[in-house]
């Protein structure tokens, strides 16, 4: 199946209002504002998951509703579930009355917030924003999106992925045997 | 008031950007290495975030250009890190455990053993 020849279909966003993507946006930047201050790595952890969930949403605004499934399943379920399960595994009850950040959190600091000057820079640069990302309102149904995405995955003609879809499943058998070296007492 | 008011690529790649300025803040002022990696993980998310909307900002390019409702490749790129970062956090938090088995610490700064 070409992709390609799929039928565009003018729609207008229904729900990708301004609202909902300030909404949704506020809530990522205060998630992620938590993950870094929270003293409690199971809170960081709530608050990601919480960011990650909103950032299903904004894949869902930007019509990737595969790309929202795998994010809800696999980012905020499964990676998430393993994040929770380490954090009870060992024991941070010391590390809680600690300090929690490092000494070199001034210069951490500065340099990240250089990179946010470099970023502010080059958007600020893209002063006619409207002609260098115009406002896109083709689409097509999104029905579509998963089927699209498999042809992309896994098409023998129209598959330009197939490869690289190999490599991936390769790396995480590694990361699989990887982990199970690592978390084991003695080999 | 108008540049509020209609979403395009450009707010999606502003969010991105300060997504990612966090997950660095994240990284490199932190000391309890769980929560390094989840800073990772939302540099990550910020990267995905990115890659989604161009891809969206492609579907409505034309076909000439190599746009068009086909143009995928961004969320199909977007898969691809999800993995790695599944694949990351599983060997992360392998090395984490076996460190805290040896070490009774999640500090970053007290894994000194390579400085000089």
């Amino acid at each position: 199946m070409n992709p390609v020849a799929m039928t565009p279909v003018a729609t207008n966003p229904p729900v990708a209002t301004p609202f909902f993507f300030y909404l949704l946006a506020a809530t990522m930047i205060i998630g992620g504002i938590l993950v870094i201050t929270r003293k409690n790595a199971i809170h960081s952890a709530m608050a990601l998951i919480t960011a990650l969930l909103a950032q299903a949403g904004l894949y869902l605004m930007l019509y990737a509703p595969f790309v929202a499934g795998v994010q809800i399943i696999l980012y905020a379920g499964g990676i998430m579930v393993l994040f929770l399960f380490v954090i009870m595994l060992i024991n941070l009850e010391r590390n809680m009355k600690e300090r929690q950040f490092n000494k070199q959190w001034l210069v951490g600091g500065i340099a990240a917030l250089a990179l946010g000057g470099l970023f502010i820079s080059v958007y600020l640069k893209t002063t006619n924003a409207k002609a260098l990302f115009p406002d896109g309102r083709l689409s097509y149904v999104e029905g579509q999106n998963t089927q699209a995405i498999a042809a992309l995955l896994f098409d023998r003609g129209a598959g330009q992925y197939m490869f690289a879809f190999e490599i991936a499943s390769l790396l995480l058998l590694v990361a699989i045997i990887g982990a199970v070296v690592m978390a084991k007492k003695r080999i | 008031m108008d540049a509020m008011l209609h979403i395009t690529t450009l707010h999606y790649l502003v969010l991105g950007a300060a997504l990612f300025l966090l997950g660095v803040i994240g990284v490199l002022t932190r000391r309890n290495v769980v929560i390094v990696l989840m800073s990772i993980e939302l540099i990550l998310n910020a990267v995905n975030l990115n890659l989604v909307a161009f891809s969206r900002y492609w579907q409505g390019m034309p076909a000439r250009l190599g746009g068009g409702p086909g143009a995928l490749h961004g969320q199909v790129f977007a898969i691809f890190v999800i993995t790695d970062a599944a694949a990351e956090a599983a060997v992360g938090l392998g090395i984490l455990i076996a460190f805290f088995r040896n070490k009774e610490t999640v500090n970053v700064d007290e894994v000194n053993l390579l400085k000089w």
